[in-house]
């Protein structure tokens, strides 16, 4: 981790009419760094992924994102170009359910070459063997390059939606509920998965969840929400061993204990 | 023929405002300017984008030649050239050289279009994006941003899934370098000619609403990959009837035990080829012979 943060966002509001969906939240993100977002239902997690990730507009307050050239830019102030070319170059986003972040109806192999395409890439050869070696780094066989994700289970759709998003080696990754849906095993190998890529391409991300195993196990900080607002910020170890807010303590200790 | 109807059958007011869509067209080359197409009295899919754009352009001193597939004798040609026949009392021909204006249902003449001819095009999808992204809203945003790759994963698809870009009408071009457009299901074998054409290029959708144009000397380039080129179709024979190479080819079934005939598509180049002596081996003998 360097000393410059890769991401800060300050007093970050947004209204939906008169309802809140996140209000007034402050966060610095370094680069490599994992935060995790927690909160039960409908506490303002996912919509401050999307005010962040530019997918929704927001109502107050800013996020400033250090460019690849170095430049800290406004992301509520770039262009519409601008930020669909973040948007498919240095950033990723992982929905929860995969079908949101593939294209069905085309093979493996093409919607993880499609953001090579998208940068200009014209090449097949090319395109087909990075696709083959995104496929092996997220344990997919690799004579299934050529089936549609239709044809997929869940783990393998959500394995897919990973490696389309990390062929063009990003440096921001967003995940709404990256493992919700999926049985617990199948939970355990891609949450083993995305902490080996996180370590080995020093990726920074921020994770909705609102399961505190995936938050303990993938991140370094994490901030709990409720109603809107960041209620408890701190590191995981620290937050879920130690919590301080009674709504936290209530959240940590309704983990099912087996 | 008295003009039981206005001139060219369009009334005046919408024939400014299809024009002024044609100028915006030819002003952002490949571009899809959206207009207020009009009934026609002709179902959809039969050609009233071009209809329209004809209707539109055309004067007293037009000389008309419509195609479909190539030919000027099949339905759709015949009944479009004797609509402006009657409602706009222009003469009409079947030889392109003759012609000041082509419209045409998905081919594109053999014969090299000279400057001052237009060649009017009948488009079913003006957006060549549609199978990839059903959304209108989003695939107006692409050409905006000039987000292309889609295009090229449907092409990727094609590598996959045939070994080589299977696409083989309804080609994808990119027109000077930035907008990229259908070139309606024309065979790809005629993307080529698109390029640098010294004809005027019109191309009507009337169902969708939208004109497209490529002005006289644009480039027109065929999208493609770098391990995997751009070709056009190629035929293992020629014409059977006048013996033309390096031309676009019908197959024609004969008989029920797998006779077959390959014709050109083009049936006015096939004539003149004809009557300057040419002959295929399914030719026969010239006619003065068998008197």
């Amino acid at each position: 981790m360097t000393d410059e943060p890769l991401l800060q966002v300050s007093n970050l509001t947004k209204f939906f009419g008169p309802r809140v969906g996140c209000e007034d939240v402050t966060f610095d993100l370094w680069p490599g760094e994992v935060l995790a977002v927690v909160g039960e239902s409908g506490s303002g997690k996912t919509t401050l992924l999307n005010c962040v990730s530019t997918r929704l507009e927001a109502s107050a307050g800013e996020a400033r994102y250090r460019m690849r050239d170095g430049e800290m830019r406004n992301l509520f102030e770039l262009s519409e170009a601008e930020r669909r070319f973040l948007m498919r170059t240095d950033w990723g986003f992982v929905h929860q359910n995969p079908a949101d972040g593939l294209r069905m109806t085309v093979s493996a192999g093409a919607n993880v070459g499609e953001r090579m395409m998208a940068t200009g890439d014209r090449h097949y050869g090319r395109i087909r063997s990075t696709a083959i070696e995104w496929l092996g780094r997220v344990e997919i066989a690799e004579d299934r390059i050529d089936d549609q994700p239709r044809a997929f289970s869940g783990g393998m759709r959500q394995r897919l939606q990973i490696a389309r998003n990390l062929v063009t080696h990003p440096r921001l990754v967003f995940m709404d509920e990256p493992t919700g849906g999926l049985d617990v095993s199948v939970q355990a190998r891609l949450l083993d998965l995305l902490r080996g890529l996180v370590t080995d391409l020093g990726l920074a991300a921020i994770v909705v969840t609102h399961d505190l195993a995936v938050a303990r196990l993938l991140s370094h900080r994490m901030m709990v929400m409720k109603d809107g607002r960041v209620i408890e910020h701190g590191l995981t170890d620290r937050v879920l061993d130690d919590p301080r807010e009674p709504y936290t303590q209530l959240l940590v200790s309704s983990i099912l204990q087996v | 023929m008295t003009a039981h109807y206005n001139f060219a059958y369009l009334d005046e007011q919408t024939k400014r405002m299809i024009r002024r869509a044609i100028l915006k067209a030819i002003a952002i080359p490949g571009y899809q300017v959206p207009f207020a197409s009009r009934e026609m009295p002709m179902p959809c899919g039969w050609g009233t984008g071009g209809v329209q754009v004809t209707a539109s352009i055309i004067g007293p001193d037009d000389r008309l030649k419509v195609i479909d597939q190539g030919a000027d004798d099949t339905t759709n040609a015949v009944s479009i050239r004797a609509f402006f026949a009657k409602v706009a009392n222009v003469a009409t021909t079947t030889h392109t050289a003759e012609a000041t204006i082509i419209q045409t249902r998905h081919r594109i003449p053999e014969e090299k279009l000279t400057a001052g001819q237009v060649l009017v095009y009948q488009v079913p999808i003006p957006e060549p994006l549609r199978f990839l992204e059903p959304r209108e809203t989003e695939t107006r945003k692409m050409h905006a941003l000039e987000e292309y790759g889609l295009m090229h994963v449907k092409l990727y698809e094609d590598i996959a899934r045939h070994g080589r870009i299977a696409t083989t009408y309804a080609y994808p071009v990119k027109v000077e370098g930035r907008y990229v457009m259908d070139p309606s299901p024309t065979p790809k074998f005629d993307n080529p000619k698109m390029h640098q054409s010294e004809a005027l290029q019109l191309f009507g959708a009337g169902r969708e609403k939208r004109i497209y144009a490529v002005p006289p000397y644009t480039d027109v380039v065929s999208l493609d990959f770098e391990d995997h080129p751009f070709e056009v179709n190629r035929f293992t024979e020629p014409c059977a009837l006048c013996g033309a190479e390096g031309v676009y080819l019908d197959e024609v079934i004969l008989d029920d035990h797998g006779g077959h005939m390959y014709v050109c598509s083009d049936t006015d180049f096939c004539e003149n080829r004809r009557a300057h002596g040419h002959r295929g081996k399914l030719a026969g003998h010239p006619l003065e012979a068998a008197e």
